[in-house]
């Protein structure tokens, strides 16, 4: 291709060194899991050992990356060093490294907890581990619209397998469901995919937000029509009520490590909200800015009480969690409406804590059921649970968190979420519901709690002190311990936070790093 | 697209299948379109004035092949869930008892 002579890098080696770790997250899971594949089909011990130690490097890679985007700046990074709006970029700034890290952390504990025995109930875990990570990290790196497309799938067709892991008719049939409802989505977007690129002739977010403010009039409700399908495809992914039916099967069905690893991708769903209604039909989108908000406040409140009232209606204590989670899809949802700095940053700390509070859920009702003896996470009174005292401790920490009672960080998320609703024409309605559906998860978590622990008869049918393996018992401890810790650090956490709210509302920087450097970069096929 | 999406909401595994395998023609019938067909126009070389986008084509590409996947899984899925089950009803019995696979849980 023609390129202007003066076609140079401009920037200095080391930033390029650090810019070039840009799509470690996505390619160390890549690679791990194709050569667990091929290598050790059969040997689990040595699968544990990689895929342990792959996480465990996406950790650092992920700290590494969170530190580089510390400074404020967005980074692109070039695949194949092609120019911005042609070539596939990859863009670090605030948002998808603090989302990238969420997910190296999660992946971290829920493998560690998998290892005890999970993972050998059917074949390929890890592999499909590695690949559901690639999806997840790949669609929070991604700059271009079709890419978030790609990794989805990536992603999705990851978790069908984790899902199925295990096998069994119920799973099967919830698999189904599930992966119909999102082959269904996945068609909705890329209609939505088609008509955004017919208006404006790009995919690349950052291209996008260029161009759409300039769109002409008449073609204005054919791009309306492409932003809004989008919306309800990522409504699917997230759950929102009326889109939610698929959850509580899937999750519920699921085994509790991918159930736990699942926590997130509803959160990938409120993740790719704020970037493209945040970027692309963002304030500076002309005629088309907020098209999302007048949608996400209703679905927000209607998420919060089926998942509130969903609680208090469950019979099991899978349930509970898959409610626990709906339900924190729509606090998560009643912030993030806002689209403003405050509700943003609520939106983005109630996003980091309700992702690691839902998935130490799912752990905890598995370690007790494991503990109540056959399959018995029924609420109905049965034999006490073995090593009560530190896993009611547990139970209860949870539930408190994931309600948002004082003193973990779930009261802080829903202090800041309430504040940030105080401006809202409608505060009193936004509060009403959601200190009434506090309300209502407190009695669910209450009379589940003691239906578990206290309405116990005859002796304990799980294993005693000395059979109990004690890395499950570590891994939800730490969940714990890390909800604990924002709520203790909520200080420095919630400026973090800010400061990525602010980046992600403000589209300057990142169509500057997409765009601007892109005339600068390497030549392509030189 | 239509017909696809009646498919879909029948109750039969084997109509959602087909519905899906119609809505993801109907899909790719419409990202070829949306590209602004032109013909007779070669591909992107410079120098030239007029060309055709090839992007679309690697979008229908790319679908093609995400879709063909897919529905190969979910037709495997419906069939295990048949040959397990002996139904192929796509809804969950409503009693939510486990089923034999689960009750080493």
């Amino acid at each position: 291709m023609a390129l202007p002579p003066k076609a140079r890098p401009t920037h200095d080696h080391r930033v390029c060194a650090m810019t070039s770790w840009i799509p470690a997250p996505a390619i160390i899971p890549a690679l791990t899991a194709a050569i667990l594949i091929f290598a050790w089909r059969q040997d689990i011990q040595r699968q544990r050992i990689v895929s342990i130690a792959a996480t465990l490097a996406l950790l650092a890679v992920a700290l590494g990356l969170y530190h580089l985007a510390g400074d404020g700046v967005a980074r692109a990074y070039r695949v194949g060093a092609w120019p911005a709006p042609y070539g596939i970029v990859l863009v670090l700034d605030r948002l998808s490294a603090t989302m990238v890290l969420l997910a190296a952390v999660l992946a971290v504990a829920v493998l560690v907890y998998a290892v005890n025995g999970w993972d050998a109930r059917g074949r390929h875990f890890h592999a499909l581990f590695q690949f559901q990570l690639l999806g997840l990290n790949g669609a929070f790196l991604t700059g271009d619209i079709f890419n978030l497309f790609v990794f989805f799938e990536v992603m999705l067709i990851a978790s069908y397998g984790l899902m199925l892991h295990g096998g069994g008719a119920r799973r099967l049939r919830a698999g189904f469901q599930y992966v119909a409802i999102n082959l269904i989505a996945s068609s909705l977007f890329l209609v939505a995919i088609g008509l955004i690129y017919a208006v404006t002739g790009t995919l690349n977010l950052a291209d996008l937000a260029v161009k759409v403010p300039q769109v002409r009039p008449d073609d204005q409700a054919l791009l309306h029509t492409g932003a809004l399908l989008l919306l309800l495809v990522f409504a699917i992914k997230g759950a929102f009520v009326p889109l939610h039916w698929w959850l509580p099967a899937t999750y519920t069905a699921a085994t509790a490590p991918v159930a736990a690893l699942f926590a997130i991708m509803t959160k990938v769903g409120a993740y790719a909200i704020i970037r493209v209604y945040g970027l692309v039909f963002g304030v500076d989108a002309g005629a088309l800015a907020g098209v999302a908000t007048p949608w996400i406040m209703p679905a927000a409140l209607l998420t919060l009480t089926v998942g509130a009232i969903g609680l208090v209606a469950s019979r099991t204590l899978l349930d509970l969690a898959a409610f626990a989670i709906i339900a924190s899809m729509g606090l998560l949802l009643i912030a993030l409406g806002q689209f403003d700095t405050v509700g943003l940053t609520a939106a983005l700390y109630y996003l980091v804590h309700s992702t690691l509070a839902g998935a130490a859920m799912f752990l905890i009702v598995d370690l007790v059921a494991q503990r109540r003896g056959r399959g018995l996470d029924q609420l109905v009174p049965a034999q006490p649970v073995s090593q009560a005292p530190l896993l009611g401790a547990f139970f209860l920490l949870t539930a408190l968190a994931v309600i948002g009672l004082p003193p973990l960080s779930g009261f802080i998320g829903k202090l800041m979420i309430l504040d940030a609703s105080y401006n809202n024409p409608h505060a009193s309605l936004i509060w009403l519901f959601v200190l009434a559906a506090s309300l209502l998860m407190t009695i669910a978590f209450a009379r589940a709690g003691s239906i578990v622990f206290w309405k116990s008869e005859g002796r304990t049918a799980g294993p005693p002190w000395a059979q109990a393996r004690i890395a499950p018992l570590v891994v939800v401890g730490f969940l714990v311990g890390t909800t604990a810790a924002l709520s203790f650090f909520a200080g420095p956490a919630v400026e973090a936070f800010a400061a990525t709210a602010k980046q992600a509302l403000d589209p300057a920087g990142y169509i500057n790093a997409v765009l601007s450097e892109g005339q600068t970069s390497q030549a392509p096929g030189q | 697209m239509g017909v696809g999406l009646y498919l879909v909401l029948q109750q039969r595994t084997f109509t959602i299948i087909i519905g899906l395998t119609l809505l993801s023609y109907a899909v790719n019938v419409f990202l070829f379109s949306a590209g602004r067909l032109v013909v007779n126009r070669p591909p992107v070389i410079t120098g030239a004035d007029a060309y055709a986008d090839p992007l679309p084509q690697a979008l229908v590409l790319t679908a093609i092949v995400i879709s063909f996947g897919m529905t190969a899984l979910i037709v495997v899925l419906a069939l295990r869930g048949f040959l397990e089950t002996e139904s192929d009803t796509s809804d969950i019995s409503a009693d939510g008892a486990p089923a034999e696979g689960e009750a080493d849980t």
